[in-house]
């Protein structure tokens, strides 16, 4: 290795190596199953499947990319992108743990506070659910009981309004214009809630758009 | 040959990819904890925001867990369990497998056991997202050469920019939580808990700023998360939704 790579170079070489062994190893599923029970499924169905999800899967793949990767910073993003479960747990880890660390994204620390926040939720998340599939049996009644169903359809909103309470609170001046805008939105077309992650980048265009003029005023 | 979707073979076979993940998060967690004590941050403030993070992670991976349960009642364990654990999210696995069984015309209703069903349900969710492993080592340096210029023109709209970017996403998840408004009374849940989850927030927050309850900062994300849960299990018998 030269002598004047930097750590952030090095971040990037690294990253690299372990999502493109990642993606190899993602791939040996298929293929595997595919060799050992001698089940090869045939273009046609892959295909017609892939139709009705890939154009969609695929352009959100893209934004999440684009959107998340400022957030969580270098090794975050090549660690969290292979881990998955980005909006629901990754991100809002990486930025609660940066708000409490007092770090911005994009600085030294903040890329130290994002990669530690991701890998710990990721270690964490891969052990609970290896528990839970080692405990199954007895398990499944209690988590699918109708008691509890509630609390986890409800994981979102309880999520997003103590973080909402973060960084609106701080940046309500900014936060004005995405959120009427999302709110109406969604009460006008309710059936977009199935596709909120191509909405992120709107609501992140919007809320740049209007923080913008308002900087431009200087009313920031 | 019988095909059973929960075989031990294919067990080992996502327990390697499993494996394979874990390492690569203990890399990146050690790299990155030694990163910090050379640059002199406070190490007993980022141990106790790991133990913050893996607290608050607790919920949403028990969720995630449901969502294995959910997927294995037709894909059997081994599958679901990789795909949650690497890569996927319930929300694009569910979609991949139904489309695949439509596409054959079968149902999802009974444990899958014809191979070549089970292959290609396999295929289509690994096709439809790894996508987002290329992009990221594709485009990375892209973005974060375009970020790096607006800080170093403007520092200060750099800073402002990076909110916004934040707040777009917030606002896209608490705009979705009013899509069920129409539907009466019951439609207003997920508002009724966004807004108690903000509430405890809001306490918490008033309890370290006025009373200087200072571990809590670490702990405010997971309580109002868990106390708006616990409250969603009391409100929707109430309401009856």
């Amino acid at each position: 290795m030269k002598p004047n790579r930097t750590y952030e170079d090095n971040t990037h070489l690294y990253g690299r190596i372990w999502i493109l062994t990642a993606l190899v190893l993602i791939f040996s599923f298929p293929i595997a199953a595919c060799v050992y029970y001698d089940a090869w499924p045939g273009w046609t169905p892959v295909l017609k499947g892939l139709l009705g999800v890939a154009p969609i899967f695929w352009t959100v793949g893209l934004i999440e990319v684009i959107t998340f990767v400022p957030m969580l910073g270098t090794a975050g993003s090549y660690l969290a992108f292979v881990t998955g479960n980005l909006t629901n747990l990754k991100v809002p880890a990486a930025l609660t743990a940066m708000e409490n660390m007092d770090v911005k994204p994009g600085s030294e620390e903040g890329e130290v506070v994002s990669t530690i926040a991701v890998a710990t939720s990721s270690i964490v998340t891969t052990i609970i659910i290896a528990i839970g599939v080692a405990l199954l049996v007895p398990l499944t009644p209690i988590l699918n009981s109708p008691v509890l169903k509630p609390a986890f359809d409800n994981i979102l909103p309880a999520l997003f309004g103590g973080l909402a309470v973060v960084y609106v609170s701080k940046n309500w001046k900014i936060s004005i214009a995405p959120l009427v805008f999302m709110v109406v939105l969604f009460l006008l077309v309710p059936s977009l809630s199935g596709s909120v992650g191509v909405l992120v980048p709107v609501g992140a265009l919007i809320a740049m758009g209007s923080a913008r003029i308002l900087y431009k005023k200087g009313k920031l | 040959m019988n095909f059973n979707p929960s075989s031990t073979f294919l067990f080992l076979l996502a327990g390697v990819i499993i494996v394979f993940v874990i390492c690569q998060s203990l890399f990146f967690l050690v790299r990155a904890y030694r990163r910090g004590k050379a640059l002199g941050m406070d190490m007993g403030k980022l141990r106790r925001t790991m133990v913050s993070t893996a607290v608050f992670t607790f919920a949403p991976a028990v969720s995630i867990l449901l969502g294995v349960i959910t997927l294995s009642k037709f894909l059997g364990l081994p599958l679901p369990w990789l795909r949650l654990s690497v890569i996927g999210a319930i929300t694009y696995e569910l979609p991949a497998a139904t489309s695949t069984a439509n596409a054959l015309q079968i149902s999802l209703s009974s444990t899958i056991t014809d191979p070549k069903v089970y292959t290609a349900i396999a295929w289509v969710m690994t096709l439809g997202i790894f996508p987002g492993l290329i992009w990221v080592p594709l485009f990375i340096r892209k973005i974060q050469g375009g970020l790096m210029k607006i800080k170093n023109k403007d520092s200060k709209w750099g800073d402002i920019m990076m909110t916004a970017l934040f707040l777009g996403m917030i606002s896209a998840f608490l705009g979705m939580v009013f899509s069920d408004i129409r539907k009466g009374l019951r439609g207003w849940i997920p508002i009724f808990i966004l807004l108690f989850s903000a509430l405890l927030m809001g306490i918490c927050g008033l309890l370290i700023k006025k009373i200087n309850v200072k571990w809590l900062e670490n702990y405010a994300l997971p309580i109002s998360m868990l106390g708006a849960m616990v409250f969603a299990v009391f409100l929707t018998p109430l309401i009856g939704g």
